[in-house]
C-alpha cells in the first residue's frame, strides 16, 4: 500500500496535532470555522488552512449555509490507517500466542 | 485458557515518531526475559507461523549485535538487526533495531519486563527518528505478504489450543 510523501493522505493528514484537535472537536458533530476558532483559540487563517487539508484527503466534508460554512468528520479515510496498527497487532498478537506455550514449558521445566 | 483483555497483545502509537506494544503473560519474568533472549527459544515464537525463521543471532551484551532472519510463506526474506545498547537481566532491554528492507533507517527499542499479580506485563516501545519510518515500520508486516498467511494462521492456533 504505497502513500505519497506529502500530505495527501489521512495518514499524514492526521500526524499534524493541530489538525488532530479540530477532528477531535467534529467528533462531536458539525462545526463552523468560527465554531472551530473559538474552541480552539487559533486564528481563523489557520483554522482555515488546516481545514482546507482535512478536506483534500475527504476526512472533513463542507456544507454552506448562508454565510455560514460548516463541517463535518468523515472518518473513512482513517480505516487505513487503523488496518496497518490492526495487522502489525495480529502479528504480534500471533508471536505472543506462540510465546505462550514456550512459557508453558518453561515453567513445567523449573 | 482464558482470554482477558491483558492477554490480548496491544498495539498503540503514543506520538507520531512511537509504537508501543504491550502484552501481560502467565509467567514469571525471568522466564518471559528468556524466551525473550534465548536463540533457541525465541526461534519458536517469533515466526508468528507466517514463514521459517533462518537464524537468530544474539550476542547479549551491551555494545553486542543481534539479528533475526526469516523466510515468509510468500518467499520473502527478510532480517531485523540492530545492537544492544543496555541490559538489565529480567527486567530491561534497549537495542537498536533496523529492518533489511529500510537498511538506513534505525528505530530504538525499549524492552520493559514487569511483575504483574505473579505474571509478566511486557511492554516494547519502538522509538523513530520520523513519522515516515514509524509508518514504514507498521507497514513492513503486510509487505512481509502475511496476510496470505492468515487462514494458515488460524488453523495453527487453533491446533495449539
Amino acid at each position: 500500500m504505497a502513500r505519497a510523501a506529502t500530505t495527501t493522505d489521512a495518514f499524514n493528514a492526521v500526524a499534524e496535532p493541530r489538525r488532530r484537535q479540530i477532528l477531535d472537536a467534529l467528533v462531536h458533530g458539525e462545526r463552523s470555522v468560527n465554531d472551530l476558532v473559538e474552541q480552539l483559540g487559533v486564528a481563523q487563517p489557520v483554522v482555515s488552512k488546516h481545514l482546507r487539508v482535512l478536506r483534500e484527503v475527504g476526512l472533513v466534508r463542507a456544507r454552506e449555509d448562508g454565510r455560514q460554512r460548516f463541517y463535518r468528520l468523515d472518518a473513512a479515510p482513517l480505516r487505513e490507517v487503523y488496518d496497518w496498527v490492526r495487522d502489525y497487532e495480529q502479528l504480534w498478537s500471533e508471536r505472543f500466542e506462540l510465546l505462550d506455550t514456550v512459557l508453558e514449558e518453561l515453567k513445567q521445566e523449573e | 485458557m482464558t482470554e482477558t483483555s491483558g492477554r490480548r497483545a496491544t498495539v498503540t502509537t503514543p506520538t507520531d515518531t512511537q509504537i508501543l506494544i504491550t502484552r501481560e503473560f502467565d509467567a514469571p519474568r525471568h522466564l518471559v526475559y528468556r524466551a525473550y533472549t534465548e536463540p533457541e527459544l525465541i526461534r519458536r515464537w517469533w515466526h508468528a507461523n507466517r514463514g521459517e525463521i533462518q537464524s537468530i543471532e544474539i550476542d547479549l551484551r551491551v555494545g553486542g549485535l543481534w539479528k533475526y532472519a526469516m523466510k515468509a510463506n510468500g518467499g520473502f526474506e527478510f532480517s531485523f538487526h540492530g545492537q544492544y545498547r543496555e541490559i538489565v537481566p529480567d527486567e530491561r532491554l534497549v537495542s537498536t533495531e533496523t529492518f533489511s528492507g529500510a537498511p538506513g533507517v534505525e528505530a530504538l527499542d525499549t524492552t520493559t519486563f514487569t511483575e504483574k499479580d505473579g505474571g509478566t506485563y511486557l511492554e516494547i516501545l519502538v522509538q523513530h527518528q520520523t513519522q515516515e519510518s514509524r509508518d514504514a515500520h507498521l507497514e513492513s508486516g503486510m509487505e512481509a505478504g502475511l496476510q496470505d498467511a492468515l487462514s494458515l494462521l488460524e488453523q495453527a492456533v487453533r491446533e495449539l489450543a
